[in-house]
């Protein structure tokens, strides 16, 4: 196990290494460092001096690759590339293109994400699966259909108007809780609400709709008929047999999604305006500030790999069956 | 003592018992709506609400600003010499910090005085010396905190010792001092230093003495300075500005200002009230460049230090930044004068009181429209965006559109006044293009003028304003826009290329006339006359949207309708700019929004040494004319009056007549404004108008209250609606557990 773990982990690296040099090409693809200088820059009269300080202070004005001017191995390692690349595998992000720490931004802004992360994900599984058994208990009637279809639409639905249709409601018509905003202490329950509801039911249909044939599978099997046949009544048939078989695939999903709730949602922290990681990932994007993008990207890689490691070893725990070699 | 945990568990407890009261309790028990985005009894303070879009300014330090979102702080931190009569139209400049408005006087080559109404050819410097007002003091800030020995508190300082310092608010002594002309000397002296690359630093040294020479000084200083430091390090040794100057600028005295600048430049007056020439005390430059700071964004751009009305007690990037009362501010009094109506108007209420009105303004990002519309509405916002001039415009649009949207604004007092600015919006022609720019030849050059003509005749500006500018913008004649001397309004002002006078008014010349100038160019009915070929032209537009919107979709009708295609190259605006400094660009459009309040600004837009293409200026079109070049050498030397506007006259004829732009339009600036927020005057010109506005706490309160009472019933309503569904529900599992396998109910026996 412990082999298998390692083993993992190196190929993480190697998806690490790769996932950076994806991320440099496909962003110098389509800018270069005297666009990047002049969007930061901004202003109505840009100078070719500002654009050369700018890209000096922040070692742009190197090649991307290959340096030909250097010798030996500063060709490569005196690069755009390997500055900033090399300092990430040691989870050093530097700073931003604004002259900001990346590292105590992130560590500032991944609380109000996990404010709404966390509730969203435990409330939108408890949600999900509480929906989802009741589909299964009336399975093959008219609850079971229409709930089906209204999972098949809510899932149609963009989150976006989710978004948009719960502001309209809770926040002008109804006038419960704010449009937008965040704030410290318990006075954020009033501006996570809002955003902690719409992700629910913005999820609702899809995991429900999965969960459903989760159970509905596992209901089909030969134990759950011997459940029935021994005079089981059909809530102890669901909930104690087949809610927890059907548990091994929702937890080990759940476990690899958990390091993902550090990244925040894009959207929702946009239209919330919750100072969150994602919010901060979108600001890095309209800006082309690549030293932002290309940590976030990293982090997200790092954190993804980790879940799918810790997902496996769940499986592991929660399937004693289960061995990795 | 209470344990902290207690306090918190109480604090819990008193949340939970005020939402159950359905309304939010803070501090002396006053109420705010539950749907508020403040802490409770907000909106009772004298406190503006705004917000700012996209991302936090930029640029704080002066000598880098240059964008119109950072100038709601910088103007309101900081105070240039002169600055601009907050109500008067035209704007009209007036002392800040200097005691008056000063006119220079020149000096010839020997440097002796000329009279005011000397040659211009005699004039070798214009000086200025400005007396600066006595005893203002800068805001409290730890860059001026002293020990009681009369060390300085903070410097210097190691790494070390920052490692719990993030903000301005983690520095706990703070500390002032008297402004003196020094402090301005070391703010011109930093314009040059390669360090800041002030986008400002090419323009000021070509006209004042001794700067061009001295940046290249510092920058040999900043070099050797820099000989033992890694490339890209943000730790540099200060640079020490007061050690190093040149003869442009000097202090007299610790209250006079000389500035010496190049032969006449009557707009110099013009840079004096912007923040390029703010303030810099040296102790802040040697504070914020000690080792660490920078790491920790404690420099200038992010931590202002400034005499104005206001100071930034709060900054956290993206998110809020808040500009609070500065206690050491000299005060200054609300004007007494304004325009004809604005007494009508209730602006001179309070005359001679003295400002700033307000105790903090606070900034809070929204990103999306909807929230930012839906939190004014809601009166959660006092102005929407403080630094925008297209809010209020956009909301007489949607009130204009829509008979529900005036009513609910009537109802809410929203005071949404206009203006028309100093900044126009053109499309211009590439001079260096064959078919639509100069032409090599005498015959190129006059046909290549009448297919401009043509164009401009058939590109109906009206339709365009009246489409998709909703009439929120007056058409433009010629590139000068009002309130600017050398405007003219009436008949005189038409352009005789484009429209003929009827009735006193500009009518459009017909589409025959353009078809007939477009055969005369050697386009008939849109084809070249020799080869046949279609007359295709080409639009850089800087939308991206891949070319297709609605607005382009019109240009290209517009062309049509001469038989001339036009094919638009749709890029993102990096690449356009990139296209306009090649000078490759056929056609395009774009903006201007003056630096100051005078012709010059705009006509040097026309102007041939400031070509964009090669030299990098700001005559995007490439546009070269001799005899306009040399009115515009003569124009921008005289002072205002019938001399200079006569001048500008001429240069607009010859415009008119080349038809290097097609004039285009002056937009409409507007605010949008709360019925509380008093004293509202739309200007993109007075940056500093946070000063003189006020709010009406009480109004504020009482209507914020009444415009937002929660609405619980459909909340009742819904977990009815559920519990009539799960009634049903809960009696079906009931029964199905008691079925047997016949499907009878069996009731299980107790």
């Amino acid at each position: 196990m412990i082999g298998y773990v390692v083993r993992r982990m190196f190929y993480g690296v190697l998806i690490l290494i790769g996932v950076n040099l994806f991320t440099f090409v496909l962003f110098f693809a389509v800018n270069t460092p005297d666009d990047m200088a002049r969007l930061a820059i901004g202003g109505q009269r840009v100078s070719a001096d500002a654009i050369t300080k700018w890209k000096v202070e922040r070692g742009y004005d190197k090649p991307l690759f290959i340096n030909t001017q250097a010798r030996g191995l500063e060709q490569y390692t005196d690069t755009i590339f390997y500055q900033r690349s090399v300092p990430l595998l040691r989870f050093d992000f530097g700073a931003s293109d604004e002259g900001r720490d990346i590292g105590r931004e992130i560590g500032k802004r991944m609380w109000p994400s996990l404010a709404l992360a966390i509730p969203t994900f435990i409330l939108g599984l408890l949600v999900s699966i509480a929906f989802a058994l009741l589909l299964v208990f009336f399975r093959t009637t008219h609850l079971d259909f229409w709930g089906v279809v209204l999972c098949v639409v809510m899932l149609s639905i963009s989150g976006l108007f989710y978004i948009i249709a719960g502001q309209w409601l809770f926040s002008k018509l109804l006038r419960l809780v704010p449009y937008s905003g965040f704030t410290g202490g318990w006075d954020a329950l009033k501006f996570l609400a809002l955003p902690i509801l719409v992700a629910v039911i913005a999820r609702l249909g899809p995991e429900a709709r999965f969960l459903r044939s989760l159970f509905l599978e596992e209901v089909g099997k030969d134990y759950v008929r011997t459940a029935r046949a021994k005079g089981l009544s059909e809530r102890a048939v669901l909930f104690k047999h087949v809610l927890r078989n059907a548990m091994l695939p929702i937890l080990t999903g759940a476990v690899s999604a958990l390091p993902l709730l550090f990244m925040g949602s894009l959207i929702s922290e946009s239209f919330f305006g919750i100072p969150g990681l994602g919010s901060y990932t979108i600001d890095a994007i309209s800006g082309q500030d690549f030293s932002v993008v290309r940590a976030m990207v990293f982090l997200g890689a790092a954190l993804y790999i980790l879940g799918l490691i810790l997902a496996d070893i769940s499986y592991t725990l929660a399937d004693p069956r289960v061995r990795f070699e | 003592m209470l344990a902290k945990q207690e306090v918190q568990v109480k604090k819990l407890y008193l949340a939970i018992a005020c939402s159950a009261a359905l309304v939010g309790c803070g501090p002396l028990g006053v109420e705010s709506p539950i749907n508020s985005p403040y802490a409770a009894g907000a909106e009772t303070k004298n406190v503006l609400y705004t917000a700012f879009t996209q991302r936090s300014p930029k640029y704080l330090d002066p000598a880098r600003s240059y964008s119109t979102d950072e100038t709601p702080y910088t103007y309101n931190i900081y105070e240039p010499l002169y600055g601009y009569h907050y109500l008067k139209r035209p704007y009209e400049l007036i002392p800040r910090t200097a005691l008056e408005v000063v006119d220079p006087v020149y000096v010839d080559k020997q440097g002796n005085k000329l009279s005011a109404e000397a040659a211009v050819k005699d004039i070798a410097e214009s000086v200025y010396d400005i007396p600066l007002r006595k005893g203002i003091q800068y805001q409290p800030h730890p860059v001026f905190a002293r020990e009681a020995d009369g060390r300085f508190s903070y410097w210097p300082l190691t790494s070390e010792q920052l490692t719990d310092k993030f903000v301005m608010s983690d520095f706990a002594q703070q500390g002032s001092r008297e402004l003196t002309a020094h402090d301005y000397v070391y703010a011109i002296r930093r314009l040059a230093s390669p360090r800041v690359a002030s986008p400002i630093f090419s323009t000021l040294a070509q006209h004042v003495v001794g700067m061009k020479e001295y940046g290249t000084r510092l920058r040999e200083i900043d070099t050797a300075l820099r000989k033992d430091v890694p490339v890209g390090s943000r730790d540099l040794p200060w640079l020490d500005l007061r050690s190093v100057g040149f003869s442009g600028v000097e202090a007299l005295d610790e209250h006079t200002l000389r500035i010496r600048v190049k032969g006449l430049y009557p707009q110099f007056k013009y840079w004096l009230a912007m923040t390029f020439v703010a303030p810099i005390p040296w102790e802040a430059d040697r504070f914020y460049s000690q080792p660490g700071m920078a790491q920790r964004n404690l420099t200038l751009n992010n931590w202002p230090v400034g005499t104005g009305p206001y100071m930034l007690t709060e900054s956290i990037q993206n998110r809020r930044h808040v500009l609070t009362r500065n206690p050491n501010f000299r005060g200054e009094p609300y004007p007494c004068e304004g325009e004809p109506a604005d007494r009508a108007k209730g602006l001179l209420n309070d005359c001679g009181k003295m400002t700033p009105f307000i105790d903090r303004i606070v900034f809070n990002i929204e990103k999306e429209s909807i929230p930012l519309q839906g939190k004014f509405m809601q009166g959660y916002y006092d102005v929407p965006q403080v630094d925008r001039g297209d809010t209020g415009v956009a909301m007489l649009v949607a009130a204009s559109d829509s008979t529900e949207k005036a009513a609910l604004y009537a109802k809410h007092g929203i005071q949404l006044p206009t203006t028309v600015e100093a900044q126009m919006q053109y499309f211009g022609f590439n001079w260096r293009d064959p078919v639509v720019g100069r032409g090599e030849t005498p015959e190129q050059q006059v046909r290549n003028r009448k297919l401009r003509q043509a164009l401009s005749i058939a590109f109906n500006w009206e339709e365009f304003v009246a489409i998709f500018q909703n009439d929120q913008a007056q058409v433009a004649y010629g590139p000068v826009p009002p309130g600017i001397l050398g405007y003219q309004s009436g008949v005189s002002g038409i352009n005789p290329v484009v429209y003929d006078v009827v009735g006193g008014k500009a009518q459009r010349k017909s589409l025959d006339q353009a078809r007939q100038l477009l055969a005369e160019a050697g386009y008939p009915n849109g084809r070249h006359a020799t080869t046949g070929e279609p007359l295709v032209l080409y639009f850089d537009s800087a939308s991206g949207g891949g070319g297709s919107s609605p607005t382009l979709d019109w240009m290209r009708r517009q062309f049509a309708q001469i038989n001339v295609q036009l094919d638009i190259r749709s890029t993102d605006y990096n690449r356009f700019q990139e296209k306009m400094a090649r000078g490759v660009a056929q056609m395009y459009m774009w903006g201007w929004v003056a630096d100051y309040p005078d012709a010059e600004n705009f006509l040097f837009l026309l102007y041939g040494p400031n070509v964009k293409a090669e030299k990098g200026g700001e005559n995007a079109s490439n546009y070269v004319n001799p005899e306009y070049d040399a009115l515009f050498e003569k124009m921008r030397d005289l002072p205002d009056g019938p001399e200079k506007e006569q001048l500008i006259a001429q240069m607009i004829k010859i415009v008119q007549e080349d038809a290097p732009w097609m004039f285009g339009l002056f937009p409409k600036s507007g605010g949008a404004f709360q019925q509380w927020v008093g004293n509202a005057k739309p200007t993109q010109m007075v940056r500093n108008s946070l000063q003189y506005m006020t709010i009406d706490t009480e109004l504020r309160s009482k209507k914020i209250a009444e415009w937002n009472p929660p609405v619980w019933w459909p909340l009742l309503v819904l977990f009815g609606l559920l519990g009539v569904l799960v009634w049903p529900a809960w009696r079906a599992l009931r029964q199905q557990a008691q079925q047997n396998a016949m499907g009878d109910v069996v009731e299980t026996p107790k």
